[in-house]
């Protein structure tokens, strides 16, 4: 009897899986039918034909349907709690991480002695296990240290606030030595990519994300026209150096002041408005801006942007060739990849500077207006709180944050277009504030990693060509691997990365303020 | 001696009028009732009194100090001020000061029918807040702060230390560093009459303190109360259901009823007046009409 009423159960259940599964790759099917099934391209006489790609689009029908039926079918509820038993395991984790790290190496010697595509899926593995043994190592890490220093205990509560200090100072002298152990490393050819597109690129939006912080995160004005204050930042930098021949030194924080005043100008007309009619104002704002830069010819040369904005020199030494130069005056030999570096570490100079004063902002009765302005605005009023001058200020120091980095980023690039101040530069600033979770300056900085450092990662995967086909781009994917994360995180941790708030102050012990608790702020 | 004077205070929203011709005064140190059945336009006084409504009409006056400031009065009114601040005493025009203001210089704090607290930021934190103004000109506006000043640090040690002096009496010390949204619900309505305090208010403005406590907690707010009227020397107007709270703590009791104010005078006064009894209980309809005749309705 019992053993038959356990297959039936057993039956409904594989019944019911099946059913989930189908409406997932029905839904699939409805989803990727327009994206992947038919494609539009260019034929030899420029013309548009449509061409279809039938088996790519059943392969990831069928995944969806797999996937779910697999989800369905495993014993979800047991196996997250041997995961969890598993994560917790210091032991456990390291030797998973020796597994990885021997696997990886198995498969880097296979591609060595392999065939062309063979070999690139080998070490598309290889990369996979490489990546996976270094995640074991920190959560063995992560585990050996909640075991050790519980959080209940003060001796814990000492040790844990050590191990946090020390890891501030580790990263920090990290970002410090990035560039020199990557030249050392790479030489001069191998490392200038990196140096400039994961260290300065990254660190640009962990500025701006960090700057956006102040309005979104801890003023909960939600601003979707951020991008704007970086565009006032750089075409100031780009006008002001090519007209007046300014130093980028002096236009730097002239730049920052601009950028301010068109917060304040911002500020003014959206101060009664709040949440969602903030927002659309706000993003209307941004494209106000980027349509007088592309229509004032004049002054900013249209859509073709403006060319040879002068370069940041060495604090009056230029980055040349020659016998003035940077290269002469130190007796090294020319490398263009000095002025990397040394933009590199202006922009972690500015960031840090960002970072320091948002800090301690945050702990001086502004920032706590700030952060009570988002909490609730009438019991501000009722305090005697001037809610226009503490929104003025969020924003104009917000903006001021945008319009250092905009300068930054005219200067680095040497060119300056409205293409580079699209709604959707604002929007993924937006996505890293949120993704990093709102006011938490170490969660905005991961955010700025994961996010910039991934999309520009998706470049470097040529590997990944090997497993899809020759005329697979990765970069094409970035957007959809983007949302793809959004999705995730709005699942897994729908308060950001870090959703816990930090007191300002305290009387005895400071205690993380959980995230339920923190409002998000309505304008 | 007078504390705040209403003097014919009508509000209308569009053709709702939700207060018509109110007057009335406060006196320094005493507990003022404002009572009323739901609906009487008791909260809507105080949104006036607070500057978050600006009146349809109507003249209100607070003043602290020496108390022949009230002198000037008609001649602030006739010059349009909004109010008068010398060494002796300190006069205000409510009507005409946006809300911060009213809180900031006339140093009238109120707390909410609808608790407002900032859920998200502990106990202390929350009082630091109300202690904005004095902080932020020891930070000099954020700018000596920024450097590092002791002067700022020291600020900040007393503001801690008045904060503390507030959670010993409402016994929220052990609390401090708890999120406010984490508290009870009669933990979070003392809270945010500490936080009302620590403005350093003259008048405080209670929007129904003892809504959702049980007798006791009642008892012991209104104990509170007391003790803040008596050693503090602050005068409260109160709105408050609770009449067991309101007969027992006021000095002097206004009932309103549909905007209009129907009695006036000591607790054990009002409450044997047949109008109030007829707007609280209800009365059979000849009576009723009769009252309505009586109160110009």
């Amino acid at each position: 009897m019992a053993a038959e009423a356990n297959n039936v159960a057993s039956r409904s259940s594989l019944l019911l899986a099946l059913r989930a599964a189908a409406r997932t790759a029905l839904i699939a099917f409805g989803l990727l039918l327009p994206l992947i099934a038919f494609r539009a391209v260019h034929d030899i006489r420029n013309e548009l034909v449509l061409e279809t790609r039938w088996p790519l689009f059943a392969a990831f029908v069928a995944i969806a349907f797999a996937g779910r039926l697999l989800w369905e079918l495993l014993p979800r509820e047991s196996l997250k709690i041997r995961l969890a038993a598993f994560a917790r395991a210091p032991g456990q984790l390291l030797s998973a991480a020796a597994a990885c790290l021997v696997l990886a190496n198995v498969l880097r010697l296979a591609a060595k002695s392999l065939a062309d595509t063979d070999a690139a899926i080998a070490l598309a593995f290889t990369y996979l296990f490489a990546f996976a043994t270094f995640a074991f190592v920190i959560g063995a890490v992560g585990a050996w240290v909640i075991r050790r220093y519980p959080a209940g205990t003060e001796t814990g509560r000492q040790r844990r606030h050590q191990i946090g200090v020390g890891l501030r100072t580790g990263a920090l002298g990290f970002l410090l030595v990035y560039p020199l152990m990557l030249f050392w490393l790479a030489g001069s050819q191998g490392s200038i990519k990196w140096i400039d597109n994961f260290g300065i690129q990254i660190l640009i939006y962990v500025m701006l994300g960090w700057g956006l912080n102040i309005v979104v995160g801890l003023a909960g004005l939600l601003d979707l026209g951020y991008v704007a204050f970086y565009a006032v930042g750089a075409y100031s930098y780009a006008l002001l150096a090519k007209s007046f021949g300014l130093s980028f030194w002096i236009l730097l924080p002239l730049a920052g002041i601009l950028a301010a005043f068109w917060g304040v100008l911002l500020g003014f007309p959206v101060l009664r408005l709040r949440g969602d009619y903030l927002a659309i104002v706000t993003l209307a704002f941004g494209e106000i801006i980027r349509l007088v830069l592309i229509n004032w010819v004049d002054l900013t040369n249209g859509y073709a942007g403006i060319s040879g904005v002068p370069r940041p020199s060495f604090f009056g030494i230029p980055f040349t060739d020659g016998p003035d130069g940077f290269a002469a005056r130190f007796g090294l030999e020319f490398n263009a990849i000095y002025r990397t570096m040394f933009l590199y570490y202006v922009i972690l100079v500015l960031a840090l500077i960002t970072a320091y004063v948002t800090m301690r902002l945050r702990r001086l009765p502004i920032g706590r207006a700030w952060e009570a302005l988002r909490e609730d605005e009438i019991a501000c009023r009722a305090l005697g709180i001037n809610t226009t001058t503490t929104k003025l200020s969020a924003f104009a120091i917000g903006a001021m944050f945008g319009g250092f980095a905009g300068s930054f980023f005219a200067a680095r690039q040497g060119f300056v277009s409205p293409e580079s101040f699209t709604f959707m530069e604002s929007a993924v600033i937006v996505a890293i504030v949120v993704l990093g979770g709102m006011g938490s300056q170490i969660g905005v900085a991961a955010a700025a990693i994961v996010i910039i450092g991934g999309t520009e990662l998706m470049r470097e995967l040529d590997v990944l060509k090997a497993i899809f086909g020759r005329d697979f781009d990765p970069t094409q994917y970035r957007m959809l691997l983007f949302g793809l994360a959004m999705v995730v995180i709005m699942i897994w941790k729908p308060r950001g990365l870090i959703s816990t708030r930090t007191p300002s102050v305290f009387l005895k012990e400071r205690k993380a303020v959980s995230g339920a608790h923190v409002r998000e702020g309505h304008g | 001696m007078t504390l705040l004077r209403v003097e014919h205070l009508t509000m209308r929203f569009g053709g709702l009028v939700a207060i018509n011709d109110l007057s009335f005064t406060a006196e320094r140190g005493h507990i003022t009732a404002l009572i009323g059945p739901n609906g009487a336009g008791k909260t809507t006084v105080f949104n006036c009194i607070t500057g978050f409504y600006k009146p349809s009409e109507g003249r209100m006056a607070l003043q602290f100090g020496d108390p022949a400031v009230w002198d000037e009065i008609e001649a602030l009114t006739e010059r349009g001020q909004r109010g008068l601040e010398c060494r002796a005493g300190s006069l205000f025009l409510l009507e005409r000061m946006p809300d911060f203001l009213v809180a900031q210089k006339a140093r009238v704090a109120r707390t909410f029918q609808n608790i407002r607290l900032f859920p998200g930021m502990t106990v202390l934190e929350n009082l630091l807040v109300a202690q904005h103004q004095p902080l932020m000109r020891a930070s000099g506006w954020s700018v000596l702060g920024m450097l590092g000043l002791p002067s700022y640090a020291r600020a900040e040690r007393a503001a801690i230390e008045k904060a503390r002096l507030w959670l010993d009496r409402i016994g929220l010390t052990e609390r401090a560093d708890d999120p406010a949204g984490a508290l009870p619900y009669g933990a979070q309505r003392e809270l945010e009459i500490a936080r009302a305090m620590c403005t350093d208010p003259v008048l405080l403005c209670l929007d129904e303190p003892a809504a959702g406590l049980n007798p006791s907690e009642s008892a012991e707010l209104a104990r509170f109360l007391r003790t803040l009227r008596n050693e503090h020397a602050i005068s409260i107007l109160l709105i408050e259901h609770d009449m067991s709270v309101v007969m027992e703590i006021s000095d002097h009791v206004i009932v309103l009823d549909h905007g209009v104010k129907i009695a006036d005078g000591p607790p054990d006064v009002v409450r044997d007046d047949p109008k109030v009894i007829a707007a609280y209980l209800g009365v059979e309809h000849d009576e009723v009409s009769q009252v309505e005749a009586e109160v110009g309705l």
